[in-house]
């Protein structure tokens, strides 16, 4: 029964195989040409002059420091905006008051600001001609054309990534089973860690994820904070392009295929969490409809009744 | 409470009466570090640039946005944003409608590689397409005999637009299409529709508001990219020079004023974009309710 309504349901709601097969055919040659191509052609360039030159490129010592700052950059960056991500996901997501949706605008506004824009905010701020820059020029604390200065830009590019996977998350999966662990007596921090946590995780895992991608990749806002001091405060998209402009393209491009097995690695580890999210839903779904009033008897009254 | 657990039209009344006091912990503790959060990392660096434009006179603002060469990289911008945006429109639509409705090999890493630009850094992004399309890439030396020049002018921009956007629009339609129900379009077929009828008639107007929405985001995502777009643009003043660069250009020549006013403009861009995006996307959530 329910297999020929399928087969009927097919016939009538698909194209003819031609048109199926143009449109699969015209789809993958766009995508085969804006996102295949560049992607292999970064690989292809960087080993244009052989496996040596590749790892020479990457041995440079600049390239080390730039490596490195990134890697500070993200795992300061990171950290922050996952607890902040968390924690106003949790307020927006489980509660109502009133302004609620303007803050979640402002949540979302560093994403539809221009990241230059974004770079030139700070430079007003913490800048020589900004508003903290005497006192900081007298205190001898330098914060843009600095380290300092790279991680802010990255906090503020970086900011919504996690608290936007979240907040939806949340709110699909509503208040019921946290109330039900405070009712029990759990308290806000057990309630929090056992029972909201193991049904966020695979967003959060999304959100950091995507989130680390952006901040170790990040360059408009990043370049305009950056001084671009070579071995100091060049991150290695700024690395790449010192190198890209000096036409060592060897160089740039090796520097480079490190992100781009950065961005590949994002998005195995994405679809593998979107995949795992998708089969718990599912395994969810599938359980048995449950009577709201059933008593469920004991489990040695149910060996006795069987 | 076996009352309440048995009718679920009292459960939900008295949820709404119990939202007086509120049963979760947390809710100040997390409502004050975020707004503290979000002043020190958003809102106050925002203020600084709106005031610091406050500081500039009329006649200083107004010169330092609508300069000739100013005014190119408007046009630049936002020609080249609005381009990009409806090829990724049709281009997404297609994407997302091949991952949706067809099986076919390999359907899972398409999939996933949708995403590409959202995770490879844009001035990878930048130097892998300009490496592409100049004159010796492997693109670009099929183009030149033709005489097509993709890199280093306008169209480069453009390009270089449509890879940034296109996970905009395929992720906002893909649900979508995902959730339409198959019962109209088969009303549509009964009742005699060609395929080409029930789509435009019933598949279409179902996702429009998402079509929309994956253009407005994709067009404002494009109005500030800056990484991917210097590469492979030439910098050209007049010709190809987009409005990030001439604020960049303006630090650079420590024009700090000037660069806080085209900023202030692309602020004002910025801002508008996520007003439309907003009444976009409550617009597709209410159809959504409405179907």
């Amino acid at each position: 029964m329910s297999g020929a309504t399928s087969s009927i349901r097919r016939i009538s709601t698909t194209e003819a195989p031609w048109v199926r097969w143009t449109l699969i055919g015209l789809a993958l040659v766009f995508l085969l040409l804006f996102l295949v191509l560049p992607l292999a052609a970064v690989f292809a360039e960087a080993l244009r002059k052989g496996l040596g030159a590749y790892l020479d490129g990457l041995r440079e010592p600049d390239a080390w420091s730039a490596i490195r700052l990134t890697l500070i950059t993200a795992a300061i960056a990171v950290p922050l905006n996952l607890v902040f991500g968390v924690s106003a996901a949790w307020c927006i997501a489980k509660y109502e008051f009133r302004g609620k949706a303007f803050l979640t605008t402002l949540v979302d506004l560093p994403f539809s600001i221009s990241p230059v824009v974004a770079g030139l905010m700070y430079v007003l701020v913490f800048g020589a001609q900004g508003w903290l820059g005497p006192w900081l020029e007298s205190h001898d604390i330098k914060i843009v054309f600095a380290v300092p200065g790279i991680v802010l830009a990255t906090v503020f590019v970086t900011f919504p990534f996690i608290a936007r996977e979240l907040i939806p998350l949340m709110q699909a999966q509503g208040n019921e089973e946290e109330q039900a662990a405070i009712v029990l007596g759990a308290s806000g921090w057990q309630t929090f860690w056992y029972v909201t946590l193991p049904n966020i995780k695979w967003g959060l895992i999304y959100g950091v994820i995507l989130c680390n991608a952006r901040a170790m990749g990040e360059f408009g806002a990043v370049s305009v904070v950056s001084g671009h001091i070579r071995g100091q405060t060049n991150t290695m998209p700024l690395h790449v392009e010192i190198l890209y402009n000096e036409y060592q393209s060897v160089a740039a491009f090796a520097v480079a295929s490190l992100l781009a097995l950065l961005a590949l690695v994002t998005l195995v580890i994405k679809s593998v969490a979107e995949w795992k999210h998708e089969r718990e839903m599912k395994a969810a779904s599938a359980l048995p409809p449950e009577q709201p009033t059933s008593w469920v008897p004991p489990a040695g009254a149910v060996k006795e009744a069987s | 409470m076996t009352a309440v657990a048995t009718a679920p039209s009292s459960l939900t009344r008295s949820a709404g009466g119990l939202r007086g006091r509120r049963v979760l912990p947390g809710f100040n503790l997390t409502l004050g570090y975020t707004l503290v959060y979000l002043s020190l990392i958003v809102l106050i660096p925002l203020s600084a640039l709106v005031l610091k434009s406050l500081t500039l006179t009329w006649d200083q603002f107004w010169v330092a946005i609508s300069s000739p060469r100013v005014l190119a990289s408007y046009r630049l911008t936002f020609g080249a944003s609005l381009i990009a945006a409806l090829v990724n429109v049709f281009a997404g639509l297609l994407v997302a409608w091949v991952l949706v409705r067809y099986r076919f090999p390999g359907k899972r890493i398409v999939d996933a590689l949708v995403d590409l630009p959202f995770a490879l850094p844009t001035a990878v992004a930048g130097i892998s397409l300009t490496a592409l399309l100049a004159g010796n890439g492997w693109i670009g030396q099929y183009l030149e005999p033709l005489g097509i020049q993709l890199a280093f002018n306008p169209n480069g921009v453009v390009i270089a637009l449509i890879f940034i956007g296109l996970p905009f629009v395929v992720r906002t339609v893909q649900p979508v299409l995902e959730d339409t129900e198959r019962e109209l379009e088969e009303a549509a077929m009964s009742l005699g529709a060609t395929r080409w009828q029930t789509f435009a008639h019933v598949i279409f107007p179902a996702i429009a508001p998402a079509l929309l929405t994956g253009f407005a985001m994709a067009f404002a995502r494009a109005i500030g990219e800056y990484g991917s777009v210097i590469f492979i643009a030439g910098n050209m003043p007049m010709v190809s020079e987009i409005t990030p660069l001439i604020i960049i250009g303006k630090l650079e020549q420590y024009d700090v004023a000037g660069a806080t006013a085209v900023a202030v403009v692309m602020l004002v861009m910025s801002f508008f974009m996520l007003l439309v995006i907003n009444s976009l996307q409550s617009w597709q959530r209410k159809r959504s309710g409405a179907a």
